[in-house]
Formats: structure tokens, C-alpha cells, sequence
């Protein structure tokens, strides 16, 4: 059976150069950064080169990256970070109904706590209006925290626009970046960006890595309190071989990305042009040109979601899906909500996310089980019968 | 995630189709919520001498529609109406708990086709839905601290950290 991966908006497998970069800092080189002997300053200053490199993929400057352990903690950071440190100018956050959830629950763990935030709402293919933006802005609005590119329907959000009006209006402007560093090219200055939050799970680094960049003269509270690791920002003895496998990540990612973005833009555009020749009511989300490269998402009308990864699954096929019947909290994905697809046919969402690595080959195969398996559950559905009638 | 017989009825359902001029159906659900199914009956002597089904929803409700089938057919319409969700929980080898709602719904859907049959056979004017689904299911625990509502699967709260206990299923 063919083994043909096509998620990898949830993990990349680590690049065989990052490994390698990596496992001298388990045993030879283990030592704790924060001591003053050779080895320890050694390895400080090895984390200062990764900073570095970190720094160059985004067009910042090493002193601007913080180490996390994850793009979860990231966004936390970011969030919780900036509103604990300006609890003084007020108490309201702006974010879009389409963020992750590490920034959705962190802004309604605000709301908690007698905070206000405001969800901008998202127009049907996943963009978020500078106007409405504008418009939600208050005197007491600390930040707005909205995010680069969305994991589940691809749309690319017009951060530098938005992050534009709150620059004017002194509001902190955030943005998570975990699905497009790596994918497209991100630089904060461009961007205009006070922070932004990425991961190595979208980097071909390891998981439990990740990192929060910020401009100079945003004050942040620390999440973690400990000792000064990270200039005193996030205490913790830092977790070196991961650190060393996000700096080895970000140098490789630098390089060949448009060869990257050309290779699984055509992948995409053959999937999605062959599953609309094959397979009857079924709409793309998203948007059709700003979107991620490699992101092909549908919703196929009459079946669900997590019967249809299980069906692909068993021909070796990993895809994803925003089916509430998928997700532990049986709710459907709130960002397939909030692009207004109907409940029942948001039920049958599927995400393919291609990288270098996917052939024409593993798209041919791809189009063949999926029509199949779409075909499949379309006979066992009672609605399937209703809607062919109609 | 599910056991061997899961994945056994969902990749190969038994009994699945229409019976044309059944003698009771049964719908519970509806595709807004995600599962949706409709058991069709054929009935001599009192017996269920057929059962067919059409599914949509996830693994589990398919796999649990195809268990029920199995289970009834050709048993007496007073045996099948036992049928409970915890008894074709345990004959798929067991269903995650935020699955076991699915199970309820196989009973359910059975169960709405056999009073149809009865309410037909009666006289009673017959609605072509069963409001037998009515009983909610809860997919959300509560926090009783803080009144979070937490996914099921979440042993604290995730607001305020309490423990959440074991919930008893839907």
C-alpha cells in the first residue's frame, strides 16, 4: 500500500539535516547555558546563532526572538504577554473569528476575566475587512491579534494593511504566523507586524519549538517565570537540541522557496482541478488566489468528515478535517463557521496541505481513492438521495 | 482510536439500502448535527425478517448502524426494542465516550422504525420523522466552578483548572 502524506499543516517530518544538527546537543554537548564554565558558554553562544538565524528568516533581528515551546505558547505569550503588561490603558482585544485556538481561548480567557474582545467577522472566503478593523478600535483597546494565513482554508489575511490602521492608532498588532513561515515569505517589516508567533512543527524543525518575534519597545510579561533565560522573558533552562533543530530549519527554509511554492502550487492546482472533474457538489473553501501554495480545502455535500480521513486512511492517504464528529469537542470548526458554510455541509470538510516532498504521482493516487471513497459514503447517506432528487 | 470491530462494520457495512414499502421507518437525527440515520423494517410474525439503513455521519454512527442491523434481524420486535447503547457499545468491543452518543442513535433510529410499525398497524396517524430525539445530548462538561464549558474529553477545566469528575454518558 502507497503511504502518501498530505497534512502537513499539522507536522512536517524533521529534515534529515536538522537531525543531524541536532544530536550533538543531547550527550556531547549537554550542557546547562545558563553556567559560566566553557561548555555552558559554548552552548550559550550557540543559541545566540540560532537566534540569529531565526531572525534572518523573518527579516528581524536577533534580539527580537524569543524561544517557545510551541506556536501555542507563542500566541499565549503574545496575548497574555502584552495585555498583562498594559492592563492600565484598558481592557479590550480585537481578533477575527477564524484564529486558532491558542488565541481564540486565550482571548476568552480575557473575556473571564471581565475583559472585552471583539471577533472580527470574516467574509466567505476567510478575509478579514481593514474597515471593520478600523471601526472596532476604541480608546481602551490594548491590541488586536489577527492571524497570517489559516491552516484550515488557506486564506492569506492582509496582515501589513491591517497592522497598518492599529500602528496609527497605537493599538499592538500580533499575528500568527504558524502556517505561513516556511510556506511563503514572511518578513515582519514588511508585514508590519509588533509580534508574530511561528512553529517548527510547519518547518520541518521538531516539535515542542517554536518562537515569538517582537518589535523592540513592546513590553511583554513573562508567561513563565524563572530565571533570565531569554533575557529574562521566559525562565526555563533552555531546551537546546530543539532550539538547534528550529535554527538548522529556518537557514534551510530560506533556501529554495520559490522552487518549493512553484512545486506544490501546480500539485494543488492538479488536485483541485481533478477532484472537480471527478466528484459532483463539492465546493472549495478559502480563497481562490490569496491563499497558501500548497492548501486545497473542500466540503463535499452529503457525507462527513471523519469517515471519509478514516476511508482514505485505510489506503495509506493522511488528510485532515473541521467535521465536528472529528474534533473531541463534536463541534464543527468554527472557521468553516464563520465562512458561512451551512452546518450540515461543513460536516463534510477536507483539507489536503502538500509540500516538496508530494509527487504528481501521489496526486493521481489521492484523486482515485478520494472520488472512490467520496462515492462510497455518498451510497450508504440518506441525504445523498435527497439532494440527487433535488 | 476505534477497535477492530469498528473499523470491521465501517469498512464493509452489512445490510445497507432501502427496503421499498417497509413496514416501519425510523429517522433520528439530522446532518446539522453531524450523524444522521434511517432504519428501514420489514416485519413478519412479529418478527424483524429484514433490515436495511442509509448513514451519515462519522465512523462510529456507521459502524453502529451496521452493528444494530446485525443484532435485530430476524429477532422478535419485543427483543430488539431491549437493545440498548451500551449493548451495542460492547458487541463493537467499545466506542470512545464522545462517540457514545452514536451508539444511542442506532438504538434510537430501530427503535423510531418499530413504533412506526406499531403506530401503522394501530392506525395512529403516523409523522414521517420520529421526535423520539429529543433527548439532548450533552458534548460539552461543565465546569461546576466556574460554568466553563469544556470539551468532554478534558479531565480539568481548562478556564480555571477544577476537576471535572467523570461525566456520566448523554
Amino acid at each position: 500500500m502507497k503511504n502518501v502524506y498530505m497534512d502537513h499543516a499539522s507536522a512536517t517530518p524533521v529534515h534529515r539535516e536538522v537531525i543531524e544538527a541536532m544530536l550533538p546537543y543531547f550527550h556531547e554537548f549537554f550542557g546547562n547555558p545558563s553556567t559560566v564554565y566553557d561548555m555552558g558558554s559554548k552552548i550559550k553562544g550557540v543559541i545566540e546563532e540560532q537566534r540569529a538565524k531565526v531572525a534572518s528568516l523573518i527579516g528581524a533581528k536577533p534580539n527580537q526572538i524569543i524561544f517557545t515551546s510551541s506556536g501555542a505558547e507563542a500566541n499565549n505569550l503574545a496575548i497574555k504577554g502584552v495585555v498583562f503588561a498594559k492592563q492600565k490603558k484598558g481592557n479590550h482585544i480585537i481578533i477575527s473569528s477564524i484564529e486558532h485556538h491558542s488565541v481564540l481561548n486565550t482571548a476568552r480567557f480575557f473575556e473571564r476575566m471581565d475583559y472585552e474582545v471583539s471577533l472580527l467577522p470574516v467574509d466567505k472566503q476567510g478575509l478579514v475587512d481593514p474597515d471593520r478593523l478600523a471601526n472596532a478600535i476604541r480608546p481602551e483597546t490594548i491590541m488586536a491579534s489577527i492571524m497570517h494565513a489559516n491552516n484550515e482554508i488557506g486564506t492569506i489575511e492582509p496582515v501589513s494593511e491591517l497592522a497598518a490602521i492599529c500602528r496609527e492608532r497605537g493599538v499592538i498588532f500580533h499575528t500568527d504566523a504558524v502556517a505561513t513561515v516556511g510556506n511563503i515569505p514572511v518578513n515582519v517589516n514588511e508585514l508590519n507586524v509588533d509580534l508574530l508567533s511561528l512553529s517548527g512543527v510547519s518547518l520541518g524543525a521538531p516539535k515542542g519549538i517554536g518562537a515569538l518575534y517582537f518589535r523592540d519597545k513592546v513590553r511583554l510579561m513573562p508567561l513563565i517565570h524563572g530565571g533570565i533565560q531569554e533575557s529574562g522573558r521566559r525562565g526555563g533552562t533552555e531546551n537546546i537540541p530543539a532550539i538547534v533543530g528550529l535554527g538548522k530549519a529556518s537557514e534551510l527554509a530560506s533556501q529554495g522557496l520559490a522552487d518549493q511554492m512553484n512545486h506544490v502550487e501546480g500539485l494543488r492546482n492538479l488536485l483541485v482541478a481533478g477532484i472537480h472533474e471527478r466528484v459532483d457538489q463539492i465546493v472549495e473553501t478559502g480563497h481562490p488566489d490569496r491563499r497558501l501554495p500548497g492548501h486545497a480545502s473542500f466540503c463535499a455535500a452529503a457525507i462527513e468528515g471523519e469517515a471519509l480521513i478514516f476511508m482514505l486512511n485505510a489506503e495509506g492517504i493522511c488528510a485532515n478535517t473541521g467535521s465536528a464528529c472529528a474534533s473531541k469537542a463534536l463541534k464543527t470548526s468554527p472557521v468553516l463557521v464563520a465562512i458561512g458554510i451551512p452546518p450540515d455541509l461543513a460536516q463534510g470538510s477536507i483539507v489536503f496541505t502538500l509540500d516538496s516532498s508530494n509527487t504528481v504521482d501521489e496526486v493521481e493516487y489521492v484523486l482515485d481513492k478520494f472520488s472512490f471513497a467520496v462515492e462510497k459514503l455518498r451510497s450508504l447517506s440518506p441525504i445523498w438521495r435527497e439532494q440527487k432528487a433535488a | 482510536m476505534y477497535s477492530e470491530q469498528v473499523m470491521n462494520h465501517f469498512s464493509s457495512p452489512r445490510n445497507v439500502g432501502i427496503i421499498e414499502n417497509a413496514d416501519g421507518i425510523g429517522e433520528v437525527g439530522n446532518p446539522v448535527c453531524g450523524d444522521m440515520m434511517t432504519f428501514y423494517i420489514k416485519v413478519e410474525d412479529e418478527k424483524i425478517a429484514d433490515v436495511k439503513y442509509k448513514t451519515f455521519g462519522c465512523v462510529a454512527a456507521i459502524a453502529v448502524s451496521s452493528k444494530v442491523s446485525e443484532m435485530t434481524k430476524g429477532k422478535s420486535l419485543e427483543e430488539a426494542k431491549t437493545l440498548t447503547k451500551q449493548a451495542v457499545a460492547e458487541s463493537l468491543d467499545g466506542l470512545p465516550k464522545e462517540k457514545m452518543h452514536c451508539s444511542n442513535l442506532g438504538a434510537q433510529a430501530l427503535n423510531a422504525a418499530i413504533k412506526n410499525y406499531e403506530d401503522r398497524k394501530s392506525g395512529k396517524p403516523v409523522s414521517t420523522i420520529e421526535a423520539i430525539n429529543k433527548e439532548t445530548t450533552t458534548v460539552d462538561a461543565e465546569c461546576c466552578e466556574c460554568q466553563t464549558s469544556n470539551p468532554i474529553e478534558a479531565k480539568f477545566c481548562m478556564n480555571c483548572g477544577e476537576g471535572l469528575g467523570e461525566k456520566k454518558d448523554g
